[in-house]
Parts: C-alpha cells; sequence; structure tokens
C-alpha cells in the first residue's frame, strides 16, 4: 500500500475509534471519511490483493452481506461492513478496520453499486432485487437497473450472483448481445429466492411490453427475456445446490425470506469455492444483524425488532413475524424517505386478528390507512406505553428505518 | 349512475401505480359502501380494453415511460373519451393528471395527450418534492388541499380549466396554481393517495359520481387528525 494510503488507513480508524468512544454510533461513516479525504484512492488501494464480493439490492442486502461474511469465514478472515453502512465510507471503514483479509464481503447500497465496483474490482458481485424504495429521492426502478447493467457490462470478467424471480434484475446481469468475439458475456449463477412484490417490474425494461407471470415463471410478451433457469434454489427449509444436492438449512433468523438469503449467500461463498455442506452449519451461528431479528426482554415481554422500509420488505416483515402482538411505528424523516404514500403500496390485511398498535412521528398516516384496511389498531405515543399495552409475551415490532433505530435505542443499541 | 352499483376503474395500475395510488380506488369504495351503495372496483391493465359505462375512472401516477405509454394506449383505446362524453367522472393524479391535457413530456420528448383538459404540460427548472397545499376554488365547496407532490413537470392552463387551487405551499402547477378542473373531470399533483388526506375531495367525486346532493358525514377522526398534523407540519417548515 501506498505510504499516503497506509497513512489514510491508519486516521480512518483512530477516527472510527474515537467516534465510538465520545457514543456517536459505530464510527465507520466518519471514520471512512476522514480516511477518503486524505487518500481518494483508499478504498482501491484497500481492496487491493482481496478476493472482493459485492452484495447489493433494495432489500436484503445487510441479512444476506452478514451470512454470506459467515459462510466465507470457512476459508478465513473476511472483512465485512456488518453495521449496515453501505456506501464507500463504510466500505473503506470496514476494509481499514479490518486489516489483511484474504476476503471481503461487502453491502452496496444500490446507487453506489457502479461505483464501488470501479474501486474495488470485485471477485462476484450478487444482485437481489429492485422495487421501489424513498422514490422521493431515490432513482426510479428502471433507471437503477440500467446503471447497474452498464457497470456489469465494463467488467465482464466479473461473476456475477443474480436473482432469476426479479425481472429487473435479470435484465440488468445480461448485458445487450453483442456481436464482438472478444468480449465475454459475464458468467451469471442465478438463484431463486421468490419475489412476492410484483409491482415494480410488469413492464420490460428491455422492450416496454407487457411481463406475464404464471406461477414462478415470469417472460416478456414482447422479447426473448425470460426467467432464466436457477441453480440454486430454497425447497422445503433447506437448498438445493447446482449439483441437486440439499441442504437443510437451520437458521435463528426468522421466516421464509431469510432461506432465501441463506441460498443466495451459499451461492456467493461458493463463487470462492466454498462447499455448502461447510458454510451451512455458520449460517445457524447468526442470530441478530445490526439490531434485526434482535430479542429483547423488557417488562415481561419478548421484545423482537424488525426492519420494513418499503413496500417489499413489508410483506417479507409480515412473513417473519409471528401470530402476536404488533407495533407498527412510521416515521417519515430524511433517511426514511419524507413520502408516506406507500403505505397504500402495502397490504396489511395479514395482520387482522392480531393486537396492533401504532406509534411513530406519522403514526396518523398509518391510522388512515389501516382504516381503509379493515384493520382495527390502537395508537399508543411511546414505545414503553406499547410495552404496557400488551399481554406478557411476545410483542413484534415492525418499524422503518428511524422508528427502528429510535427504539433500538430505547433498548440500549441492541445488536 | 349508470346502473344500481358504483362502478370505479382504476386505469392500468401496472404502469401508472407508483406512489400508493391503490388508495384512491380503496378510499372512495369504502366511503361509498359507508354511505349504502353498492360497489364494484374493476383495475383494468394496459392490454384490456377499457370500459366505458363505469361511473368513476381514477388514473395515477408513473415514471416517464409508462406515463408515455399509458397515454399511447388511451388514445388508441378511445374509452375514456366516450366515457367522458357520457358524463363519467375522472380524477388523474401526477402523471395521470399531465396525461389528460394537450401534451406533456416524458423522457425530454413531447407527447400528446388525451385533450380531456385545456392544459399542457413542459419541464420545469427543478423537480418539486415536498409537502402541497393550496385553497380549493370556492365553488367547490372543500376544505384546503393537502398532499405531497414529486414532479419535474410544470402544467399551464388553458381558459377551457379552472385551477383546483391557489398554492399556500409547494408548487403545484406553477408555484400559483394547483390542479384543474372542469365539470366533473379533476386532476392534482397531490401524488399517490390523495384523498387518504382530502376526504372532502373523495366526497365530491362520489357527490358527481352519484348525483347526490349530500352525502351523510362519516368518522374522520384519523384523516382530521393527520389533516391537522400536516399543517402544522407546514406552517412550521415556513417559520
Amino acid at each position: 500500500m501506498p505510504l499516503r494510503a497506509k497513512v489514510a488507513s491508519s486516521v480512518s480508524r483512530t477516527a472510527a475509534a474515537l467516534s465510538r468512544a465520545a457514543g456517536r454510533g459505530d464510527g465507520s461513516v466518519i471514520g471512512g471519511w476522514i480516511g477518503l479525504k486524505i487518500d481518494p484512492e483508499l478504498l482501491a488501494h484497500l481492496s487491493a490483493g482481496r478476493a472482493i464480493a459485492l452484495i447489493s439490492g433494495t432489500n436484503g442486502k445487510t441479512t444476506t452481506t452478514r451470512l454470506a461474511a459467515a459462510a466465507v469465514g470457512v476459508l478465513g478472515r473476511v472483512a465485512t461492513n456488518s453495521f449496515g453502512a453501505n456506501m464507500p465510507t463504510g466500505h473503506t471503514s470496514a476494509l481499514a478496520k479490518a486489516g489483511s483479509t484474504p476476503y471481503a464481503v461487502l453491502e452496496v447500497d444500490e446507487h453506489y453499486l457502479a461505483q464501488v465496483i470501479e474501486a474495488t474490482d470485485p471477485h462476484v458481485v450478487a444482485l437481489l432485487n429492485l422495487s421501489r424504495d424513498q422514490l422521493d429521492r431515490a432513482k426510479e426502478v428502471a433507471m437503477m437497473a440500467q446503471l447497474w447493467r452498464a457497470a456489469l457490462a465494463r467488467h465482464p470478467d466479473i461473476r456475477v450472483v443474480a436473482n432469476a424471480d426479479d425481472p429487473m434484475v435479470v435484465w440488468a446481469a445480461t448485458p445487450p448481445a453483442t456481436h464482438d468475439q472478444r468480449i465475454t458475456p459475464p458468467h451469471v449463477t442465478w438463484f431463486s429466492a421468490g419475489q412476492r412484490w410484483h409491482d415494480d417490474s410488469w413492464v420490460c425494461p428491455e422492450c416496454g411490453s407487457t411481463i406475464q407471470r404464471s406461477g414462478e415463471q415470469w417472460w416478456c410478451t414482447g422479447c426473448p427475456l425470460r426467467r432464466p433457469e436457477p441453480q440454486w434454489t430454497v425447497d422445503d427449509e433447506g437448498v438445493l445446490d447446482p449439483t441437486g444436492a440439499w441442504y437443510k438449512v437451520k437458521l435463528q433468523l426468522p421466516g421464509k425470506v431469510n432461506v432465501g438469503n441463506a441460498a443466495t449467500a451459499l451461492a456467493v461463498a461458493a463463487e470462492f469455492g466454498v462447499r455448502p455442506f461447510d458454510a451451512v452449519p455458520r449460517l445457524g451461528d447468526v442470530t441478530s444483524v445490526a439490531g434485526r431479528y434482535a430479542q429483547v426482554v423488557r417488562e415481561g415481554r419478548t421484545v423482537r425488532l424488525l426492519l420494513a422500509k418499503n413496500p417489499a420488505s413489508w410483506l417479507e416483515a409480515f412473513d417473519m413475524a409471528d401470530e402476536a402482538p404488533t407495533l407498527l411505528s412510521i416515521n417519515a424523516r430524511d433517511p426514511d424517505g419524507l413520502d408516506t404514500s406507500w403505505l397504500f403500496d402495502v397490504d396489511f390485511a395479514p395482520l387482522r386478528g392480531r393486537l396492533v398498535l401504532i406509534t411513530g412521528d406519522r403514526a396518523y398516516d398509518l391510522a388512515v390507512r389501516l382504516e381503509v384496511n379493515d384493520v382495527p389498531f390502537q395508537y399508543v405515543r411511546t414505545f414503553d406505553e406499547a410495552v404496557r399495552a400488551v399481554p406478557p409475551g411476545r410483542l413484534e415490532v415492525i418499524a422503518n428505518y428511524t422508528a427502528f433505530q429510535d427504539i433500538r435505542a430505547e433498548l440500549d443499541r441492541v445488536n | 349512475m349508470s346502473t344500481e352499483t358504483l362502478r370505479i376503474v382504476w386505469i392500468y395500475p401496472d404502469l401508472l401505480s407508483t406512489y400508493g395510488d391503490r388508495g384512491n380506488a380503496l378510499i372512495l369504495a369504502r366511503r361509498a359502501k359507508q354511505r349504502g351503495f353498492p360497489v364494484e372496483v374493476l383495475e383494468v391493465r394496459s392490454d384490456q380494453r377499457l370500459p366505458t359505462t363505469a361511473d368513476i375512472y381514477l388514473i395515477g401516477g408513473g415514471e416517464d415511460g409508462p406515463q408515455a405509454l399509458g397515454a399511447q394506449r388511451l388514445l388508441a383505446d378511445g374509452g375514456l373519451h366516450r366515457a367522458v362524453a357520457q358524463g363519467s367522472v375522472v380524477f388523474g393524479v401526477c402523471a395521470g393528471y399531465q396525461l389528460l391535457g394537450t401534451s406533456f413530456f416524458a423522457k425530454g420528448t413531447q407527447y400528446q395527450g388525451l385533450e380531456l383538459l385545456d392544459l399542457s404540460s413542459d419541464r420545469g427548472p427543478s423537480r418539486a418534492v415536498g409537502e402541497l397545499a393550496g385553497d380549493i376554488d370556492a365553488r367547490l365547496g372543500l376544505p384546503p388541499l393537502t398532499g405531497f407532490e414529486n414532479h419535474g413537470g410544470r402544467t399551464h392552463l388553458g381558459p377551457g380549466v379552472s385551477p383546483l387551487a391557489r398554492v399556500t405551499a409547494g408548487v403545484g402547477n406553477d408555484g400559483a396554481t394547483e390542479g384543474a378542473w372542469r365539470g366533473k373531470l379533476l386532476g392534482t399533483y397531490s401524488h399517490g393517495p390523495a384523498l387518504a388526506r382530502n376526504p372532502a375531495l373523495a366526497d365530491l367525486l362520489l357527490r358527481w359520481a352519484t348525483g347526490a346532493q349530500h352525502l351523510p358525514p362519516l368518522d374522520d377522526t384519523w384523516a382530521d387528525r393527520l389533516r391537522a398534523e400536516r399543517r402544522t407540519a407546514v406552517a412550521t417548515a415556513r417559520a
């Protein structure tokens, strides 16, 4: 590493440690920010000599990164940004902090994927899904798929692990047909992790025709784009690998969604030569991810935290939550997006029959939504009030980003 | 109403449903049912023919590509024009509002609109994103409009339409006026589930569709609290 990079890396680690000591979060953003100020090429320098996997998508990337890091850990030490700091500052900080590791598994915000591919020269890129998320400031779904596609077309050597169930992802992973013999098509491994949310992929990104669905299959009615045959699939509490071998996956994380995330993690690890047989036991050691799925006992209630940031992830949260009293908390601060319209894209009907409580800055938006959805609810002003309002036993908490962080802070920053 | 049942058509949810647009259909249906009207909501996809005999047509927001495609298919279908000629109610939101006019811009190209409202849209200097509020045309007898806008367009009204509201916060058409209406056609930049925050506007559409002069009041406690909270938020942001 050049001297400037060494200095930058060291200062970055110190800044992160100071920030942590001062109680200002985990320090990964400020540390990376300072390091990149000293050496703008720091991320590239820190990446050199490591085999890196990047994991991106609208939903599931923090959890899948955690599971993939556990799986790749079969081979040796793995650097990872396990606190969800998923922009270049976070990657820089994670690699600086880790010292020299042969491997890195990095979660990447979907807007930064192209930039991080350029900086880190990854061995494998995993593309999970693309759906609407904070449209008041985020890129539209089709535009994001286009950016991914362009970035991957510039790097045909990268091995791609991609979700066969999401038309936008499939299109992004398969660059336009070229007749130039010198350009090799990218190596794509397809997995099937399911797609509960279809409302952003009715229109073909290639030709604008309607996309049809039947069971798990989908195809464009106007061009050859269709669901590729996946090599990794989820089946009956387990994962089928490309050879057809089935592995039982026993996770501590809830829901079928997370079995899909496990399949993705195993597919990523396989690109490094990790056998599923060796990796599967490690997946079962993961208990919570940056507070997600964490369980805390408070006044005789077992509180479990689930994060849901956009319509697709709410559907997943309903899949993960037990049939138990449920607190929903909604904010609309900057990190959440200022617009609450998406509440009407979520069907809250699965909550009927449960005791539902609502809170958060934008609880009234949620109240209007639940009323139209015929889901009875009780409004509470605070998290503590919610805890006291439910009988002893389980309390499921589903919250969007800053609401989740607020409740996590009340629970002493549980990880 | 054309039949015993109030028929609501949600036009092209496969193309024009980006911001919880379903909410408007749900809210209209619920408020009609609470007044004892039998209701049928039809979701008509862009590869289907549009029925011409429904009472209310809803067009939602969308990205540029789907907006252009939606306008093209509605022009080719012709069903909405026939429905309007027969006196149906049309409520357009954001991209759906723009395409009711004579022309609009998408992906840098000018597209022909449905020419149902005398207005045209082009690109503004910046994207309008945030809370939108305004005082609604007094002839409609409604409390102030509240909503959220997110669009890059600016809309110019011709003499054949009236502004829906005078802007008190946000941008709307051009920073001065917001939305437009003529007869039983109404459009707004208050996007997505605009009727969630404006139940009185939902009732106006229902009165237009049913011919009822008055509708029994409903318990709007939560919508009223939401409106008051948003009003305070807009006032605080301005102070």
